[in-house]
């Protein structure tokens, strides 16, 4: 067995981070705690009743200044403890704009990854170090949560959205997934292994797995299976909207309202489009695809989808590109 | 105080145990001390099926590879925590001392409603019938958060039976606080001003505002969920248009608050134990009762943390963490005030003591902790793991649960009219005191670790911790079975006890025979002197 | 229970129990009580009413649609019914406190009666809910077929909220029953007749539910 350890492995950049924000709460919380039992302890043994006719000790009723002092000195490292906390959750919800762009959908009880050039697992997710890696994470049935305790990171998995968060990973490696939302009978067996490794060795990886198709391939080739090619044709658009540079972009709506083109308005669109009608298009064309299309699909339309609003060098993808230094500060990050 | 011969027998008193036998005198009782009597054996016996349930968990994760069925296993840590936080944690204190001293505290005569008193316990069994039958036809397995939408549209066991029994047991505590409320307003003695109230009723009085303002969103919520579950309408579900995340805040607008429910009754018992057996008033008595009522009112304001990974918008967390510290502060503060008060006392290590002592270093733990999940980036690594039991273990269990025990031993000359043998408590008291830190603080460690909480089976590195735990809860358990065995012997035959034995402060020792008559007070007592006024105690020796 | 009664002082007024005091005691303790009872509903209805506001605002044009089958007629008859209940209860309340036996039966009886006419209108809106499958479950059915999902949970929601609301005006007729015969019975006189008056107050708070219900389910968006 390996040496003991206080703390799981560290592979990624936020790991540490968390780690050195628990030590304060550790290093506070020793502290306080030792006090009080000093001074339960001194006052136990000092003030012990010596004999049963001991006069009772004089009343104290209270000191205000006392209060203040150990309301406001504790509060004040509650305070660095909510700022560091917040700005570190912040950080770690924020990805920056180019990142490495991995689907996970959790089902009971497995975890199914889609990397976009088309590599699938089960169970298993491979990522490379030095590279802001973005997981879009989707759920077919009910709320699971896709723990990685050696990054120090999870998010929920919930059924009709996609939730998201990044990371980058500095120390190859195999470490623990885990399922952390309890999701029926075989909850504790939906766990795997997030493989890291060094750039190199990675793009080796992803040319041996490769399926052949990518996720924007796959998407298009589903976007003629059903259909939506027929009428978000790009050209015309007197039946549907044309979708070329639609995602990441407003979008004004029949009813007045301007909204994000972001994942989740492309998969309601999907799933429910009478929900929001673009402005000069009528309700009830669009056919609902609610329960026709898997989440699995659903990603690789949005990857398809995405696709269209970008230049043609295929971004986001682990091909082709080099993996950047360690991330950039957060300030730096924008939201995508 | 104790004395080796058996007393004479001479005809004993009548008070309220021995003035009548019949099943109907109990049964059908009005009086607050039987009722209060009637819940203290329902809830012992809830708490030692929970304890059956925590015991197969503890069994199962001896190894990595478990024992039983994951089905199995799902049902034990659902049936726990529903049995333990709905039909012993919520009413412990307050439907058992509380319902027994606040009357005689305050120098009142009885609770405001003594008939609903009454209704509210066979509540609570009505509410226990279905629970228990829940578990006799197979169980429940959603976990005692019933999360959405596996336990609306996937699980098959019985959700509605155990949220039928949850639901019910709610009024039952609803009834309690509202009584309490009323009692606390309307039914003080001439001179028993606010600030002349024992800090135990203060605590209680915050416990009942939280009762009766939060009980009833579960009851909503539950409702909402049988429907669902009925009719398939899609309010948490996403396939039909429906938010499961709804839920979650709807079901943690109560159970936040729920957990100060199950720690204010204790807090105020351990203000009492601390200044009898220190010999002292309480040190910041105003700031102690004023931050009973912060905690309750705050309480209601920090559900969302328990949403930090959930997919709640990052602004509302950031006000949800912010809060949560706030609401450590008051905590803190009793912590620091109680220490204060063994400051220049004269203090004596009676059971007692020893469970008041032993509160205060696992709650300032246990409290302590909370304030990591408080903290937003520490939480996402904390959350769903072992970490989370640990913490509320200690502040449930080392904190609540000592605090009852403590109130149990510290009262139960009082209830009783004997005394029970002081050492084979005190040993008690420290094999719980071992048990429960061998099996709950490897826990902490467990979760930084990463092993998630609601598994059947963990990974090997996980298994040399888990057996200390398993291991602390053996000894735990012995610690547990002590005192059913000792208290229940002393009460038949434990020695009789004077009025006082702790030469306590406090209408209810002191103006009260014991055990007390079935009419508490012939005249109402008048009040002229603050609370623990025990620097002008003249040594009774009792009556 | 006797022997216990038999240690028990003795108390001239009516109705006083022996745990209180005097009977202002005891009337401000039923008051209070009361009062905090009707706390415990607000919050009861108030889940019920937040998951409300969480979908109308999530779905307006779904909601703008479902508001159309809201029967405004007998919704707003229901109301007058309901204003006209609470009258006769303040009525009732008074001739208790005057001690006069006749027109506290006479005004509880049509306060019953009032109640009974709202909750047989009631059953004639959800039976037209019925018949037109706007009930959720497995028979739903809705016209508008783009919000078939959310009109369902709409509906849901409006279910559960006036079903609730009715499973409080029944047990409120149950305790009007109980007043009935208790007064037919002599039991109240103008020195106590605190149950006429706490059953009173449970009454308006169930007529107030209603004036909340009623613009937010049955007024806003029907003319959208």
């Amino acid at each position: 067995m390996d040496s003991f350890s206080l703390f799981p492995p560290r592979a990624s950049t936020t790991a540490p981070q968390v780690d050195a924000l628990y030590g304060y709460l550790v290093v506070i919380s020793v502290a306080m705690t030792v006090l009080i039992f000093i001074f339960i302890g001194v006052f136990a043994f000092k003030y012990r009743r010596r004999s049963a006719d001991e006069p009772p000790p004089r009343p104290i009723h209270g000191s205000i200044p006392l209060e203040i002092t150990w309301s406001v000195i504790p509060f004040m490292f509650m305070l660095v403890m909510f700022a560091w906390g917040t700005k570190l959750y912040f950080e770690n919800y924020t990805p920056p704009r180019d990142t490495l762009d991995i689907y996970v959908v959790g089902k009971q009880w497995m975890w199914k990854v889609q990397y976009p050039d088309g590599q699938r697992e089960i169970n298993e997710l491979h990522v490379p170090t030095g590279r802001p890696v973005k997981l879009t994470l989707a759920s077919e049935d009910v709320i699971h949560s896709f723990y990685l305790p050696a990054f120090r990171l999870k998010h929920d998995v919930v059924p009709g959205s996609y939730q998201t968060y990044w990371f980058e990973a500095t120390e190859p490696g195999r470490y623990h997934i885990f399922c952390a939302e309890y999701c029926g009978t075989n909850h504790s067996r939906m766990i795997g292994w997030v493989t890291v490794m060094e750039p190199a060795e990675y793009q080796n990886w992803l040319a041996a797995s490769a399926s052949g198709s990518s996720m924007a391939e796959m998407g298009e080739k589903l976007f003629e299976q059903y259909g939506c090619i027929t009428c978000h044709v790009t050209e015309q658009q007197s039946r549907a909207p044309s979708l070329r540079n639609v995602y990441g972009h407003p979008v004004q709506l029949a009813d007045g309202r301007t909204v994000l083109a972001d994942e989740a308005f492309i998969r309601e669109s999907i799933l429910n489009p009478n929900a929001k009608v673009v402005k000069g298009y009528k309700p009830n064309v669009m056919p609902v695809f609610q329960g026709q299309i898997g989440e699995e699909g659903l990603l690789q339309l949005m990857v398809y989808i995405k696709s269209l609003s970008q230049p043609d060098t295929p971004r986001n993808t682990a091909a082709g590109v080099a993996p950047t230094r360690a991330a950039e500060t957060a300030k730096q990050a924008q939201k995508q | 105080m104790s004395t080796t011969l058996p007393p004479p027998r001479t005809a004993e008193r009548t008070n309220y145990l021995n003035a009548d036998y019949s099943w109907q005198s109990w049964l059908f009782t009005t009086d607050h001390k039987r009722i209060a009597l009637l819940y203290l054996f329902s809830i012992t016996a809830f708490f030692f099926v929970g304890g059956a349930f925590a015991v197969g968990m503890r069994l199962n994760l001896l190894r990595p590879e478990g024992l039983f069925q994951h089905d199995t296993y799902n049902k034990l840590f659902t049936m726990h925590g529903i049995i333990m936080v709905f039909f012993f944690l919520v009413p412990s204190i307050p439907a058992t001392l509380g319902n027994f001293l606040i009357p005689p505290m305050i120098g009142a005569r009885d609770l405001a409603f003594p008939r609903i008193n009454l209704l509210s316990w066979y509540i609570y069994i009505f509410g226990g019938i279905f629970a228990i039958s829940a578990i006799v036809r197979g169980g429940v397995d959603t976990g005692w958060t019933f999360y959405a939408p596996f336990s609306s549209t996937y699980s098959n066991t019985h959700v509605i039976l155990a949220a039928i029994g949850v639901f019910i047991s709610g009024f039952s505590s609803i009834l309690t606080g509202l009584n309490f409320i009323v009692t606390i307003h309307k039914m003080r003695a001439p001179g028993m001003t606010w600030s002349r109230l024992p800090l135990f009723v203060w605590a209680h009085y915050a416990t009942s505002l939280i009762q009766v303002l939060g009980t009833p969103v579960i009851a909503i919520t539950l409702v909402l969920l049988g429907l669902e579950r009925i009719l398939h309408a899609g309010i948490f579900d996403p396939n039909l248009g429906g938010d499961p995340v709804l839920f979650q805040h709807l079901f943690w607008f109560y159970s936040h608050p729920a957990v100060y429910i199950m720690i204010l009754p204790g807090m105020g018992v351990i203000s009492e134990i601390i200044a009898c057996f220190s010999r002292k008033s309480i040190f910041g008595y105003g700031f102690v009762a004023f931050s009973s009522v912060a905690i309750a009112v705050l309480g209601f304001l920090v559900w969302g943390h328990h949403l930090f990974v959930a997919g709640q918008s990052i602004y509302a967390s950031m006000v949800f963490s912010f809060i949560s510290f706030l609401v450590a502060v008051p905590s803190a503060i009793k912590v620091f005030n109680w220490t204060a008060t063994m400051y220049r006392g004269s203090i004596s290590f009676e059971t007692p003591m020893l469970y008041a002592i032993g509160f205060i270093g696992l709650f300032t733990i246990g409290g302590l902790t909370g304030l990591f999940l408080a903290t937003m980036a520490v939480d996402v690594h904390l959350t769903d793991t072992y970490f989370v039991i640990a913490h509320f273990h200690y502040v449930m269990v080392g904190g609540m649960v000592l605090a009852y025990m403590g109130g149990i031993h510290f009262w139960f000359p009082k209830i009783t009219g004997r005394l029970y043998p002081e050492n084979w408590a005190r040993l008690a008291a420290a094999i719980i005191f071992v048990g429960f830190n061998l099996t709950f603080f490897p826990q902490f460690i467990l979760g930084y670790l990463g092993m998630p909480r609601r598994y059947a089976t963990y990974a090997e590195e996980f298994q040399v911790l888990n057996v200390f735990s398993t291991a602390g809860a053996s000894i735990l358990g012995i610690g547990y079975i002590m005192p059913l065995i000792y208290l229940t012997w002393a009460w038949r035959k434990g020695p009789k006890s004077p009025q006082n034995p702790w030469h306590a402060k406090g209408l209810e020792w002191e103006q009260s025979p014991t055990p007390p008559p079935t009419f508490n007070f012939d005249v109402p007592p008048v009040v002229t002197e603050p609370p623990y006024n025990y620097a002008e105690e003249v040594e009774s020796g009792g009556h | 229970m006797a022997d216990i009664d038999a240690t028990l002082p003795a108390h001239e007024e009516a109705g006083l129990k022996h745990h209180f005091d005097d009977s202002a005691q005891q009337l401000e303790s039923s008051t209070l009580g009361m009062w905090v009872f009707l706390l415990t509903e607000i919050m009861f209805f108030g889940g019920m009413f937040g998951a409300y506001t969480v979908y109308r605002n999530l779905y307006p044009d779904a909601f703008a649609s479902t508001s159309h089958f809201m029967n405004l007629t007998i919704g707003a008859i229901n109301t007058g019914v309901l204003i006209c209940s609470s009258f006769t209860m303040v009525l009732a309340v008074r001739s208790a406190q005057l001690g006069q036996k006749k027109a506290l039966i006479t005004f509880l009886i049509l306060t019953l009666v009032l109640g009974c006419i709202f909750l047989g209108l009631k059953y004639v809106e959800y039976h037209e809910k019925w018949v037109d499958h706007h009930i959720p479950g497995p028979g739903f059915r809705y016209e508008e077929s783009q919000y078939f999902h959310q009109a369902q949970i709409l509906f849901f929601l409006y279910f559960a909220m006036t079903g609730m609301h009715a499973i409080h005006m029944i047990v409120g007729a149950g305790l009007l029953t109980t007043l009935i015969v208790m007064a037919s019975r002599d039991r109240f006189s103008a020195a106590w007749y605190t149950p006429v008056e706490m059953i009173g107050l449970y009454w308006h708070f169930v007529d107030i539910v209603w004036i909340f219900l009623f613009p937010l389910l049955y007024l806003i968006g029907h003319t959208s």
